[in-house]
């Protein structure tokens, strides 16, 4: 392998090459889903998969979510390893039967006998003006489910890793895609690609001694931009990536929250009930007396994803990130 | 040359043409079920000795397991017990008509088909008995785990056979589900996949008259189940359920079917279900039982037995062996069922995933220490 300079390179594409580089490896990926063949999907993100290794091993299928999602799992039951592509986060819900009564508990029913290697891949997420059914952050339903591995990306060189990680699991992994950072850049070496990202362990963004941000997917990235803006109120905020929303870390953010005595929640996903409910009770459980301050949350409101012009009243945006990272009872420090 | 391009597909060549040029992909006629259900039992259609022979000692030994099965849920050994009681014919002959190669995708009320393709029978019961959900190895018979959501076992089966397909490998998926189970979207997914894909899958459904207490007239408005095979573009087969002969036959050739690349095939096996959906269901709030007594005289092993006999296939030794041996059977059955079954509660936390999450293995500590601690309180007191 020849190795070529880090050019930039969008998150869609490392995507793509992570299937590819996965499909040569090994002839038992085979990726499945609506549009996937010969438009390379919605996104693109399969793209020129059906012409490299043919349409049996990256097929176009019908338009029937609980059908991929069913006909991959007897595939998996065969010896296949599934690539299952979802159109749209909303899109998935009729495979929730599969997913829940089967995928995720095939490996437990049989005592073991019968894993389920297979990923589903979910463009999860609003952000992109996207109309009704096109936007939803779907991952704490996924998260309530065991026997899921549920993972999400931030960076290109994490999309790359992953995706990799996830299909050389032996277990389900939902894979969600945050789709309005397909389009991100970084510089990243498609042919040199860095080691496979180890799934269930969070990663540290950005240090700092303030505060801790413990973020996941789109939000990654406005947890970075808040903690620049940060700086200029004597706040040095610590960013941890999830990356991994199960197997959840406890140990990179418990270990950064104690550092840092501090911690803010932010997400997309709706508040109540959603994933941050979770991760301020495990940090709190953790570590209360290192706690200045309560673990508070940003998160989507708790309504139905809204229309396209109105969703950026509704994300976590910057502003909202600071906002509450000043109502972490900086005054009684002093 | 992809699968969706072999023979009999069409995929790939099926372009939509404006009118007036359009024309159906396909003739539906050929796919249309016979108008009544298929029959051997009582005509003079040849039948082979031996195969008969052992429909019917699979059937007395299914009748028996059944009875047995239901006596040890009375007694409290098994949690439920759905019984196939009166639909042997179509339990064994899913069973006898695979190769060894090939797989059965049952539901849960076909545990019997599992046993008849050779599965332990302490083993096909764990689901019911509670000791565990899938008592065993689902590749060592090939048959997939009893499946509790209706119909959601059938795209599983399109996706094995579809696999096997691809890898070239000679495997037939037989999934088996009732009535009740042709409403569920998953039914519907399933045949449309496995038509397009050309899968080699057969689907049976077994219609016994009921899904729990409603009757089928609530349940579709299609001419037949097997009409709804047209619809796919897959032949459509209607057979007495109860005639162990034809429902092998009308098998037999589905399965050769979908061996030699010709697709699926969707079997409505008319039948019935003579005991109640469970033992905790009372089926007298919803049926007379004038018309149970009528399917009792359309039963499977009397069918069978009564033609067997007139042509001189079985002798009274004949039956007293078959009746021998599934007694010997429900003893082993009996005996075994009886003795606890023996858990363990770290299982619990054994398979969920491949490798333990630390989450997991915290929990598997806090319920190890519980049990020692009750078991320290149990010794303190003794």
């Amino acid at each position: 392998m020849t190795t070529v300079a880090a050019k930039p390179a969008t998150m869609a594409q490392a995507l793509q090459r992570a299937m590819r580089d996965a499909m040569a490896e090994d002839p038992t990926v085979h990726v499945l889903g609506e549009d996937v063949g010969a438009l390379g999907g919605v996104f693109r993100i399969t793209d020129g998969l059906a012409k490299e290794f043919g349409e049996d091993r990256c097929t176009d299928t019908p338009l029937a979510e609980a059908g991929i999602l069913g006909t991959a799992v007897g595939m998996a039951m065969y010896g296949l390893r599934p690539v299952v592509e979802m159109q749209f986060d909303a899109f998935a819900y009729p495979a929730f039967e599969q997913l829940i009564s089967h995928v995720s508990r095939m490996r437990n029913r049989t005592a073991g006998s019968m894993g389920m290697p297979l990923v589903v891949r979910v463009p999860y997420g609003g952000g992109i003006g996207g109309v009704e059914h096109h936007s939803d952050s779907s991952e704490a339903y996924y998260m309530a489910t065991p026997g899921l591995h549920v993972v999400t990306p931030a960076t290109v060189e994490d999309a790359y890793g992953l995706l990799r990680a996830a299909i050389a699991s032996d277990d389900p992994v939902v894979f969600l895609e945050p789709k309005r950072l397909y389009w991100s850049k970084a510089e990243w070496s498609p042919d040199a690609p860095t080691e496979v990202a180890p799934i269930g362990k969070a990663v540290v963004r950005r240090p700092g001694r303030s505060a801790t941000l413990i973020t996941y997917g789109p939000s990654v990235p406005v947890c970075l931009e808040a903690a620049e803006a940060a700086t200029a109120e004597g706040w040095d905020l610590e960013v941890v990536d999830l990356r991994s929303l199960v197997p959840f870390d406890d140990e990179t953010v418990c270990a950064s929250v104690r550092r840092t005595g501090r911690a803010v929640v932010v997400h997309e996903s709706t508040g109540f009930g959603g994933p941050g409910g979770e991760i301020a009770a495990r940090v709190t459980e953790r570590c209360f007396h290192h706690l200045e301050a309560p673990v508070l949350r940003v998160a989507g409101f708790d309504i139905p994803y809204p229309p396209p012009m109105l969703e950026k009243h509704h994300l976590p945006g910057v502003d909202r990130v600071l906002d509450a990272v000043a109502r972490l009872q900086w005054e009684a420090e002093s | 040359m992809t699968v969706q391009e072999l023979p009999g597909a069409g995929a790939a060549a099926y372009r939509p043409t404006p009118p007036p040029a359009w024309r159906p992909r396909t003739d539906p006629a050929p796919l249309l079920p016979d108008p009544e259900p298929y029959r051997v039992l009582g005509t003079d259609a040849p039948l082979d000795r031996a195969l008969m022979l052992r429909l019917y000692a699979e059937l007395i030994r299914g009748r028996r397991y059944n009875a047995q099965a239901t006596a040890l849920t009375k007694q409290g050994r098994l949690a439920v017990y759905p019984s196939s009681t009166g639909q042997e014919a179509c339990e064994v002959a899913a069973a006898l008509v695979l190769q060894e190669q090939d797989w059965l995708f049952p539901s849960y009320r076909d545990t019997l088909a599992a046993v008849a393709r050779g599965l332990d029978p302490v083993q096909a019961l764990t689901l019911l008995r509670g000791d565990w959900h899938t008592g065993y190895d689902p590749h060592e018979h090939r048959i997939a785990p009893l499946c509790t959501p209706l119909a959601t076992q059938l795209p599983h089966a399109v996706g094995l056979a579809h696999a096997a397909r691809l890898k070239g490998d000679d495997v037939v998926a037989l999934a088996m589900v009732g009535d009740g189970g042709t409403s569920e979207g998953d039914f519907h997914e399933a045949l449309n996949f496995a038509a397009v894909w050309q899968a080699p899958v057969v689907f049976l459904v077994q219609n016994n008259g009921f899904a729990i207490s409603v009757p089928l007239a609530k349940q579709t408005a299609a001419p037949s189940l097997a009409h709804k095979a047209v619809g796919y573009g897959m032949p459509g087969r209607l057979v007495d359920g109860n005639d162990a002969a034809a429902v092998h036959e009308v098998l037999a050739d589905a399965v050769a079917r979908a061996r030699r690349g010709g697709g699926p095939t969707l079997i409505e096996a008319v039948t019935y279900r003579i005991e109640a959906h469970t033992n905790a269901d009372d089926a007298t709030r919803y049926r007379v039982d004038a018309e149970v007594e009528a399917w009792r005289d359309h039963d499977p092993i009397q069918l069978l037995e009564a033609e067997l006999t007139s042509r001189g296939f079985l002798d009274d030794s004949a039956k007293e062996a078959a009746a021998e041996a599934a007694e010997t059977m429900a003893a082993a059955l009996r005996e075994r069922m009886n003795a606890d079954a023996e858990l363990d509660p770290m299982d619990l936390f054994a398979h969920v995933y491949a490798e333990k999450t630390a989450q997991l293995r915290e929990q598997e500590a806090q319920l190890r220490a519980e049990l020692a601690a009750h078991q320290d309180e149990d010794e303190g007191e003794r």
